[in-house]
């Protein structure tokens, strides 16, 4: 497995930890899930952040902050100042949304942001896009590892451009990828790592899932499976059927 | 003096930031800092001093995806 700016991971999975019924439900899920990295924010201190600290101190996982909700590199930079501060880590989840509606990234913000907070000493987990200029464009800016969406934030529509995911795995062989956002099922993780994504990061698909805990078990299952899967070296898929039985030696009926 | 504080008016008399969190109650809270836009680091809110009408933003770990 490709490391992560020199971390290598137990395991392939990244769960967030907002949306969940309770704080007690969060714990459990993560524990479930065997997560080996646990995304946060900041926010507005509201009397709650002192008790979420204690939590995730208990989780015992690296720590990605997020720059979630930021629109411009501006606030995003600060966003990931403040949260280098507040978490003790160089890891950042940079995030700058393009747009309300597809919170899709704004590749221009992105890549200002990434070249200001990489040569800060930030080690920049940028989200973005399967675009492949793109990416080539954020490791020239100090990008290390890249997190191409799935499909967009929240909608748990699964691989959403696998041509294009396909793609730019194949373009860049020996960077980190991680697929960030969209992701529903268990299936849509397993499928990234068979294709040959390092990890997965997903939130909502277990925080909203009727049963969180026994989805975080089935995502746990699900990326260890498809990790496995890659390993193995999947067969090629052809269009024209091809008996697996031997036809040699078939009687003459 | 009267400032703004997570987006909400605050009068507050120390000159300081590292006065003004005092005053609020969170020198002893994990926070991070940002007045104006900009980030300002832990080392440096003793040394920073407010005016009326800034823009201060405290921010806590929060949940995230």
């Amino acid at each position: 497995m490709r490391d992560f700016y020199g971390v290598t991971l137990a395991n392939p999975l990244m769960l967030g930890t907002a949306q969940y019924p309770s704080p007690a439900v969060l714990e459990a899920a993560f524990r479930a899930s065997g997560a080996a990295v646990a995304t946060v924010s900041l926010r507005r201190e509201a009397g709650q952040g002192q008790g979420f600290w204690q939590i995730l101190k208990g989780l015992g996982v690296p720590l990605l902050p997020n720059t979630a909700g930021c629109h411009s590199a501006r606030e995003a930079i600060t966003t990931a100042q403040m949260a280098r501060e507040l978490f003790e880590t160089n890891w950042i989840k940079l995030e700058v949304i393009g747009h309300a509606d597809t919170l899709q990234p704004d590749p221009f913000g992105l890549l200002e942001a990434t070249e200001t907070l990489a040569a800060d000493g930030f080690e920049v987990f940028p989200y973005t896009t399967e675009d492949q200029i793109l990416a080539a464009r954020l490791l020239d800016a100090g990008a290390k590892v890249l997190m191409p969406w799935g499909a967009p934030i929240g909608s748990g529509l699964g691989l959403n451009n696998r041509y294009g995911l396909r793609s730019l795995r194949a373009a860049f062989p020996d960077v980190p990828m991680v697929i960030d956002a969209g992701l529903g099922l268990p299936s849509h993780a397993a499928d990234a790592l068979e294709m040959g994504f390092d990890a997965v990061l997903l939130n909502t698909a277990v925080a909203q899932a009727g049963d969180p805990v026994a989805m975080a078990r089935a995502f746990a299952l699900a990326v260890q499976a498809g990790a496995l899967a890659r390993q193995a070296d999947p067969m090629a898929p052809r269009d024209m059927a091809q008996p697996s039985t031997p036809v040699l030696g078939k009687a003459w009926l | 003096m009267r400032i703004e504080v997570n987006g909400a008016a605050q009068d507050i008399t120390g000159p300081t930031l590292a006065d003004a969190l005092a005053e609020l109650g969170w020198t002893q809270a994990r926070v991070a800092t940002a007045l104006n836009g900009d980030f300002i680091p832990k080392t440096a809110r003793s040394q920073t001093r407010l005016k009326p009408g800034d823009r201060l933003e405290v921010l806590a770990p929060m949940q995230g995806g």
